[in-house]
Order: structure tokens, then C-alpha cells, then sequence
């Protein structure tokens, strides 16, 4: 009886309570940094403007007019979408044949898969760099595209083979059965019956896209460079420009976080592997 | 039409034989009913059929044509699944029209098509809803209407009651056997109900362990079953198998009586016993004796009713030119 009674009192007042504050502090940075984007360089240095300071939008226009931020913020939607889009005409007929044809090695393949998510990055630089180079594709579109779909590629087909599994065999059986081709099934059975597994993989794998750092600032000059490249691009050791610092960083993260906002249900099962209902 | 032959049929799950070199004919028009206890290969032998699984070795002939290689597809079958199996993202209609749509009929044919089935199967009011609204039979019943419009050579039904309650169990029995009758195309119907089997067949194929242990009409099965196996599995309430000296003194391993072919009497018989528990349904009473020296329990159908309870004596007469007889390899003998 008083473990129920106290679990009770906990869930009414104590979880609430606790979710807020886990949540304030995972907000705190994000915060701290659109507010140092509205200070000046100088401002946010000094202890005494730590909140109360006059705000400017100096950063934010600086950047615009001076750093071609909608160059970089071009980039990074072009790399994202279409690298999101490739990773799912890839990943859709993989998760696909695993899901419903799996052999003896289905297993084996997808811990493979994962397996190469767990090679540092920085142990195939040196390759990358040189292979690039040496084909001319150094700082282009393609490359980063190329290189952000197959980063994300193991975790697309895993995600993507979670929700599969979770479609009834039957119903694709049925469709066989009602004379569908293997093309048809997937068109007319699966992606209908996926479309939330899908999307959620598909936003889940965008936002990697976007955020993705390693490889766009060491892969890139100008041409193709994204948002992560321009965060990069101001960042000074001595600490002197943190207010445009902020501005730009803010500005990188500013979409995703909208996106995110509105697409909360998506990505909470998509991080969870539909373990929501 | 649909005439079905398998020659020498094989399949293995990996080391595991489900299913032996089996030969089976199946003609056109024909109510085939695989029956089986549950385990026994009845679905994987119908997803031969089907296409859905791979024959390990053998041959499958539809229409006097190989189709061992023919994927599901192209096989011109349809099916109706355990688990229905219907598009959840799809309406009614949509799921009933599917089948035609991929084979590219034309709007204005699926159009009729589509409200003919639903007329037939009494769905006229819920073509716009989705599967998650119906109740369990109209689900079943959406499930015929999309094999039937198809006009397919042949019908595969996998258990297509077991998921319904008892009533509407006996109601869609009778649909399907009216829907043969009116069809007359060949169905093959996979249950472990041997009721089903028996009210429904022209042909039942008893199978055990992926064996065919018999092919014959339901009263065939149930007048001269070919082994133990067919005689304990065909009917309801159970034959009668007993074994030992009363056998033996027919020159039999083992002997069987059915329930009905048993005479019932208070005061004399062949063998004495104790009443255990007494069902009077009014139209018949079964009588399950104990104490008799010969088995465990036996089980005797009288028509009408007698007036026992528990712990009576009562005597027990098999009606003799109905007894079956087994020999020691539980064949039939002669
Ligand atoms: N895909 C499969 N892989 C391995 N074994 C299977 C597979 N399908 C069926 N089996 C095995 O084959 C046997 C027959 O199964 P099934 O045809 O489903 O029996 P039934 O329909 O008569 O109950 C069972 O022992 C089952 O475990
Ligand atoms: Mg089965």
C-alpha cells in the first residue's frame, strides 16, 4: 500500500518536477548561446553584462551581409535533403529484403552495419581526404552528399528494419498472393504501412545530416561547405568573438530546432524504435 | 479450371523434413480439406501450393501445367489467411478492388466487381470503412470478397474460422460451403477441426507429421478409416480404441467402436462399467464409463436420453458388424 501510495504522489508531483529541470538544464546551453548572440563581442566577456546587457542585432546582420551565411545554409539543406533521400532509396529495399527474406546471415549483416558506426572517423581520414582529392571531388556537393548517406546509412537500415519487422508478414504474403510484383509491394503494402516508421527515420537522419561536422569542415573549402563549416570558420582559440560566435551557431542550430519542435511525436519514436505507442 | 497435382513434393525447414515425398491430386472443382493436428504441415503444404514456399524437391502442376517455379503472383490462386491478412492503410472496397487494380482491370469493371462481392457477402454498408472498424466475421468476409472477385483458379483458406467465436464459426461455414456451391471452383481448406473437415469436404486429406495418412471422402474416413490414427482422429465423440485380450480374441492388435455403434443397458451386456459423467443434451447423452477393464474411459452416444448418473453400473454392447479392426502395424485389417 505505501509503495503505491508514494509512487503515486511521486508521479503526480515529483515526475513533472524533475522532468522540468532535466529539461531546463538540457536547455540551458541553447539558451545561454542565442543570449550571448545578442550581445556584443565585447559585452559577452564581461561578468557584469552576464544578463542584464543591451541587445544588438549586430551579429546576426554582420553575418548575413558579411559571411554569406545563406550560402552555407543553402549547402546544408542541399547535402541533407538529398543525402537523407539517397540513404532512403538505399536503405528502404535493404530493410526491406532483410525484413521479410532474412537468411541465415541477417543478423550478422546488420551487426556488420552497425559495426562500422563504431570505426573512429579519424582512422579513415587520411584515405578519405587522399581519395577525394586525387578524384577531384575535394569540396563538392556530391562528395558530402555521398559521405553524409553512407554515414547514416547503418542506422537508417536499422531503424527502417525495426519498423518492417513490425508489419505482419501475411499482409505482405497477401499482396503476393493478389498478384503484386516485388516493386509493387514495397509501393503499394510496405511504404503505406511504414509511412511513420519512414518519416521518423527519415527526419531522424536529416538532422544527422545537418549537424554532421567531421567530415563537411574537413572535406570542404567554399564550394560545398554547410553551416558546420562556418561555425568552425569563426571560431578563435583566444575566445574574442563570442557573440558572433553565438549568432552564427545559433543560426546552424535555430532550423533543426524548429524542425524538431514541430515533428516531436516522429522523433521520439524514431529515437525509441516505435517503443512509444 | 483448378485441377492441382503434386508429384513427389518435398520441404525442409533447414535438417527438418515437414514435409515427405507426398503425391496428391486435387480435382477442378473440387472442396479438399487438409485436416491434421496441429503441427502436422496442413500450412506449409497449402503455401507449397501457393507459391509462398519453395518446394524443397518435386513437382506442382496447375492445369496440367508446371508451376513449381511460378511465383505466388502468377499462380492465378487466391487465398484467404488465418489472420485475414487485409490492407489496414486501405478501405473496404480498396482491399476487395486490390487484386484487380494490379492486374489493371478497368475502373468501371472493378466498380461491379467490387459491389457484386459486396452484395454476395452482405458488405454493402461497410465499403468505406477501414478494416480496424470491422468485427471479426465481416473481416473474414472482406477476405473472401477479395479472393473471390479475382475469379481464381483455385481458393486457399489457412484456418480462415479458427479466430471467430463458435456461433459465427458455423454461420461462415455454411457461407463458404453455399459460396462452393455456387462458385464451383476448387477450394483447398486447411483446418485441425475435423467438424469443419466433415461438413465441408469432398475430399479430406488426413495428414500426420507431413504423411498423408488418408484421402477419402468424409464418410469413407468415417466408415472404413485406413489406420488407428484416421479412426481416433475422424469423428466426434472419439472411437473407442482398445487394445489387450478383447482384441485379441477377435485376432485383432487393437479394435474401435464408435460411440453411436455401442448399445447401452442397465441390466445386461458384454461389458459391465460405472457411469462417470453423464452429458444429457436432450437429443442424445453421452455416457463416459469408467471401470470397464478395457481402457480408461469409454465414451457411448445413445440417441434420445436414459435415465443414468454417476456411479450407475451400466453394460456395454458394441454392434459388431460396425467394429473396426487393427492390426499390429495399426492398419485396418481386412
Ligand atoms: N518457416 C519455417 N521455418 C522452420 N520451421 C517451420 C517453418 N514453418 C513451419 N515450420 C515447421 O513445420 C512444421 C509444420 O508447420 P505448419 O505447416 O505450420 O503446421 P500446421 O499448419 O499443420 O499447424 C512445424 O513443426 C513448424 O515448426
Ligand atoms: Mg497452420
Amino acid at each position: 500500500m505505501a509503495i503505491v501510495a508514494t509512487s503515486t504522489k511521486f508521479s503526480i508531483y515529483g515526475r513533472p518536477v524533475l522532468a522540468w529541470i532535466v529539461g531546463l538544464i538540457f536547455f540551458f546551453p541553447i539558451f545561454w548561446l542565442v543570449l550571448t548572440s545578442f550581445k556584443t563581442d565585447a559585452d559577452a566577456v564581461k561578468p557584469e553584462f552576464l544578463i542584464f546587457f543591451t541587445p544588438t542585432l549586430d551579429n546576426y546582420l554582420n553575418m548575413t551581409e558579411n559571411y554569406d551565411y545563406w550560402r552555407f545554409a543553402t549547402n546544408s539543406v542541399i547535402t541533407s535533403v538529398f543525402a537523407t533521400v539517397f540513404a532512403l532509396a538505399v536503405g528502404i529495399p535493404c530493410a526491406y529484403a532483410m525484413a521479410f527474406n532474412p537468411s541465415r546471415a541477417t543478423k550478422d549483416v546488420l551487426m556488420w552495419m552497425l559495426s562500422t558506426k563504431m570505426l573512429p572517423a579519424a582512422a579513415v581520414l587520411y584515405p578519405m581526404t587522399f581519395l577525394t582529392k586525387s578524384l577531384g571531388l575535394f569540396d563538392t556537393h556530391f562528395m558530402v552528399i555521398v559521405v553524409l548517406m553512407l554515414i547514416n546509412l547503418p542506422i537508417v537500415v536499422w531503424m527502417l528494419f525495426t519498423y518492417f519487422k513490425e508489419i505482419p508478414k501475411d499482409i505482405i504474403e497477401a499482396g503476393q498472393m493478389d498478384g503484386v510484383n516485388t516493386w509493387g509491394e514495397v509501393k503499394e503494402i510496405l511504404i503505406p504501412l511504414a509511412w511513420g516508421g519512414i518519416a521518423s527515420t527519415a527526419l531522424l537522419c536529416f538532422i544527422f545530416c545537418w549537424n554532421e561536422a567531421y567530415w563537411t569542415v574537413r572535406l570542404t573549402t567554399t564550394e560545398a561547405a554547410t553551416l558546420s563549416k562556418l561555425i568552425e570558420g569563426n571560431r578563435a582559440p583566444e575566445g574574442l568573438f563570442f557573440g558572433r560566435l553565438s549568432a552564427v551557431s545559433a543560426a546552424a542550430v535555430g532550423p533543426i530546432i524548429v524542425l524538431g519542435w514541430f515533428c516531436q511525436k516522429q522523433l521520439v519514436q524514431g529515437l525509441t524504435f516505435g517503443a512509444v505507442k | 479450371m483448378g485441377r492441382i497435382v503434386l508429384e513427389n513434393v518435398t520441404k525442409s525447414f533447414g535438417d527438418a523434413q515437414v514435409i515427405p515425398p507426398l503425391d496428391l491430386a486435387i480435382e477442378d472443382g473440387e472442396f479438399a480439406v487438409f485436416v491434421g493436428p496441429s503441427g502436422c504441415g496442413k500450412s506449409t503444404l497449402l503455401r507449397l501450393i501457393a507459391g509462398l514456399e519453395e518446394t524443397t524437391s518435386g513437382k506442382i502442376q496447375i492445369d496440367g501445367e508446371d508451376a513449381t517455379q511460378v511465383p505466388p503472383s502468377k499462380r492465378g490462386l487466391a487465398m484467404v489467411f488465418q489472420s485475414y491478412a487485409l490492407y489496414p492503410h486501405m478501405t473496404v472496397r480498396k482491399n476487395i478492388a486490390f487484386p484487380l487494380r494490379m492486374a489493371k482491370m478497368d475502373q468501371a469493371e472493378i466498380d461491379k466487381k467490387v459491389e457484386g462481392a459486396a452484395k454476395i457477402l452482405n458488405l454493402v454498408d461497410y465499403l468505406e470503412q477501414k478494416p480496424g472498424q470491422l468485427s471479426g466475421g465481416q473481416r473474414q468476409r472482406v477476405a473472401i470478397g477479395r479472393a473471390i472477385v479475382r475469379e481464381p483458379a483455385a481458393f486457399l483458406f489457412d484456418e480462415p474460422l479458427s479466430n471467430l467465436d463458435a456461433a459465427l464459426r458455423v454461420g461462415m461455414r455454411l457461407e463458404i460451403s453455399e459460396l462452393h456451391n455456387r462458385l464451383n471452383t476448387t477450394m483447398i481448406y486447411v483446418t485441425h477441426d475435423q467438424v469443419e473437415a466433415m461438413t465441408m469436404a469432398d475430399k479430406i486429406v488426413v495428414l500426420r507429421a507431413g504423411n498423408i495418412e488418408q484421402v477419402g471422402s468424409p464418410l469413407d474416413l468415417y466408415h472404413t478409416p485406413r489406420n488407428v490414427f484416421v479412426a481416433g482422429f475422424i469423428g466426434s465423440p472419439k472411437m473407442n480404441i482398445i487394445d489387450g485380450p478383447e482384441a485379441e480374441k477377435l485376432g485383432a492388435t487393437s479394435i474401435g467402436f464408435r460411440p453411436e455403434h455401442t448399445d447401452v443397458s442397465t441390466t445386461e451386456g458384454k461389458w459391465k462399467g460405472r457411469v462417470g459423467v453423464a452429458e444429457h443434451l436432450g437429443s442424445d447423452t453421452f455416457i463416459h464409463v469408467h471401470d470397464t477393464g478395457l481402457a480408461d474411459m469409454i465414451t457411448v452416444r445413445i440417441a434420445g436420453d436414459i435415465a443414468v448418473t454417476h456411479g450407475d453400473d451400466i453394460y456395454l454392447t458394441p454392434q459388431m458388424d460396425k467394429l473396426h479392426k487393427f492390426g499390429a502395424d495399426g492398419l485396418r485389417m481386412a
